[in-house]
């Protein structure tokens, strides 16, 4: 008989959960393990609010196991650190990203590409290597093997740095390895959310000339004075798409939901790149000829290794990058869910664990 | 206003085989070719390959088509005479010409040798040149071309055999080169073994890859590896041997032109594996995202090469004696070959034999 989430692991914890596919988030009793010897533990400060935690709520995925926990933009205090841990002791700012495991022995582990490991295990929503199931950061404490924790700098806000650790790795890790840092070049950014801002603070401090192409006309004054963007393309005004085709060297389509490539694909130069990072739930239809004729491609990647993602923490603290966000606390969840599902918010929410979270 | 007179646009006299509307049927064709001018190369046309795009271009297919259309740009043939300022060819030469025969040669694409990829790029037939004519392509007996769009073929390919390589072999060679398949002991896949997949499986052997065809027919799997030396075969409509092979290529080359699925060849990619197309289908294809972004895999295009990189082409197809499997033809049988090739019956370019055949009436 299955050990209840309250009963199974000898440390209590407490979060909120998502129950069903209705994705209303409410209190939730569980447990942690128990704090091995390369673990960590750590008191939750801040968890940020990821799009992809709402479509993970409402299953719109189709692979989801309730009750969920979301949350992997998680940021906090070590508590205790197990008898192999010697990068991190009580008292250091530390955070967590998207991933918790993965099997450590493969190539691609091996290349410090746990992201790509076959057998990466999520900080949700998912199963441990001990068979258990993972719950993520909107709660108030999580356990976590050492080499998937990263060390927070030390002049990044708490607040303001945790949705890096999603956010931030998922747009710097492809701009590094698909070569899109070489200063004066022509960056797209395709959508202004969570993803999108973060992307043009990076491609700024990369030195890139950034256009940001939205459907909102609203948001040409932040993208612009705000964000630093050079440029603003409103998608749905075609003369202005039309008189930047063929202008840009490479494209960041955040968009999560279906959308049109072909208008994109048009934006780009001769051997431009195309890469995607949202995950809409139907494919996308990918026109051949623009692809053929200017031997351009269409890539995808999927957050970063964990040398990476400190490497990029790293970099944002050296350029003052932060993301810009609104600190909500944990009542107000699933208010804000309901807001961020319309894209309202700028333009990430954060939860105030350590101070809201109370049973 | 006075329409172009093909016959009298340019002094010299030529002939050759012309599609006159969107039927594709070719028929004799007088017309004229631009004298010979500083630069310029002009060859008696030795042979012509006919590629799947002729096929396509003859009946207007893609909307591009102006008529009469002279096709072919699988074109060798003999100088008989060089521009004042031509340096690189003299008479009595064995030079090819593919599907460009001008560009900007300004913009950073023609600068970097990839005149492919210029805007302004000028096609071999159905083009029009910096003059405002028509150009027609090499079913036809004499051509006149820019020095820089020629290329050398080398003493140790023979003509007939080299020519599709023109179009057919750069198409593959470039994309192995550009997206780094062409490293030995990697694995790479060629969809569809026609007449780009079969050069394809040549080249890439030559780069020491290992080669996996795939293929809607499995009545090519003992041509493809005893003939070309493929290492195995998958008929994709077979789920069980494509989900064998799933996460095992490095690559793919799919060279096929009609609307297929793509989401079972993103499958057979390892992580960090590259599809790449070089037929354009007409319509999109669905592209599945999650494991695009699961594998970090790139789908990309592919569109010939620049003329640099045509001519190394041709001397690595010498060094390693690759031509292509041909059926040569007269030229009075070009209408018979072309019904043959939309039913993919031809093992595996047909060739015309224009020097020998193609005479006026």
């Amino acid at each position: 008989m299955a050990k209840s989430p309250e009963t199974e692991h000898p440390q209590k914890a407490f979060g909120w959960a998502a129950r069903d596919s209705s994705g209303v988030l409410s209190p939730f009793n569980f447990s942690r393990r128990e704090n091995g010897d390369e673990d960590v533990t750590i008191k939750i400060h801040f968890c940020g609010i990821c799009h992809s935690d709402l479509h993970a709520i409402k299953n719109e995925w189709g692979f989801a196991h309730y009750p969920m926990v979301p949350g992997h933009e998680i940021v906090g205090i070590v508590m205790k650190s197990g008898k192999n841990v010697e990068k991190f002791r009580e008292g250091d700012r530390v955070g967590v990203g998207v991933m918790v495991g993965s099997c450590m022995s493969c190539d691609y582990c091996n290349q410090d590409l746990e992201n790509y490991c076959p057998k990466m295990i999520f900080t949700y929503n998912s199963v441990y290597h001990d068979g258990t199931a993972n719950y993520g950061g909107y709660s108030d404490m999580i356990v976590v093997d050492q080499h998937f924790v990263v060390r927070f700098p030390d002049t990044m806000p708490f607040d303001a740095g945790a949705p890096l650790l999603c956010a931030g790795v998922t747009v710097y890790s492809p701009m590094k390895y698909y070569g899109m840092t070489e200063p004066g070049k022509h960056l797209g950014i395709v959508g202004l959310g969570g993803l999108g801002h973060v992307a043009v603070k990076i491609a700024k401090a990369f030195g890139l000339k950034v256009t940001v192409i939205s459907h909102s006309p609203g948001k040409e004054t932040e993208a612009v004075d705000r964000l630093g963007a050079d440029g603003f393309l409103v998608s749905s005004d075609p003369l202005k798409i039309k008189a930047a085709f063929g202008s840009m060297d490479y494209i960041i389509d955040t968009v999560s939901s279906v959308h049109a490539l072909t208008p994109l694909l048009a934006l780009l130069k001769p051997n431009g790149k195309l890469i995607t990072l949202g995950l809409p739930d139907k494919p996308l239809e990918l026109p051949m000829f623009p692809l053929v004729l200017g031997r351009k491609l269409v890539g995808g990647s999927d957050i970063g290794g964990m040398k990476e993602t400190q490497e990029m923490l790293d970099f944002c603290a050296k350029h003052s990058i932060t993301a810009d966000v609104e600190v909500i606390s944990m009542d107000q969840v699933n208010v804000a869910m309901a807001r961020l599902a319309k894209s309202d918010v700028r333009y990430r929410f954060v939860i105030d664990v350590a101070n809201s979270l109370s049973k | 206003m006075v329409a172009n007179q093909p016959e009298k646009e340019h002094p010299m006299p030529a002939f050759g085989l012309a599609a006159r509307d969107p039927s594709g049927v070719l028929s004799p064709f007088n017309f004229s070719r631009r004298a010979t001018g500083e630069k310029d190369v002009k060859f008696k046309v030795m042979y012509c390959g006919i590629c799947h795009s002729d096929l396509h271009m003859i009946k207007n297919e893609w909307g591009t088509s102006t008529y009469p259309l002279v096709p072919g740009h699988e074109i060798v043939g003999e100088v008989t005479e060089v521009g004042r300022q031509v340096e690189k060819f003299k008479v009595g030469d064995r030079v090819g010409v593919g599907c460009m025969v001008g560009s900007c040669r300004s913009c950073d694409n023609c600068s970097n040798g990839v005149e492919n990829y210029c805007p302004k790029m000028i096609l071999t037939y159905a083009g029009t040149y910096h003059d405002g004519t028509i150009t027609y392509g090499g079913y036809s007996d004499v051509m006149v071309c820019d020095e820089h769009f020629v290329v050398r073929v080398p003493d140790a390919l023979p003509l007939d055999a080299a020519a599709p390589l023109l179009c057919a072999g750069i198409t593959l060679y470039s994309p192995l080169r550009y997206y780094g398949l062409d490293k030995p002991g990697i694995h790479v896949g060629v969809v569809g073994l026609g007449g780009l997949g079969h050069v394809g499986v040549k080249f890439a052997k030559a780069m020491g890859a290992k080669v996996t065809v795939i293929s809607t027919s499995p009545a090519k799997k003992q041509e493809a590896i005893e003939r070309h030396g493929a290492d195995s075969f998958l008929v994709s409509r077979d789920q069980e041997q494509m989900q064998a092979a799933m996460g095992t290529l490095d690559g793919i080359i799919d060279t096929v032109s009609a609307v297929h699925p793509i989401m079972p060849l993103i499958g057979l990619l390892k992580t960090h594996g590259k599809l790449v197309l070089v037929g354009a289908p007409e319509k999109p294809l669905e592209l599945p995202v999650f494991p695009l972004l699961m594998g970090r895999k790139i789908v990309g295009g592919s569109c010939i090469g620049g003329m640099k990189e045509t001519q190394e082409m041709l001397d690595f197809a010498a060094k390693h004696n690759i031509t292509a499997d041909i059926e040569v033809i007269s030229a009075d049988y070009v209408n018979t070959a072309m019904q043959r090739l939309e039913k993919g019956d031809v093992k595996y370019r047909f060739v015309i034999d224009v020097a020998n055949t193609l005479q006026q009436a």
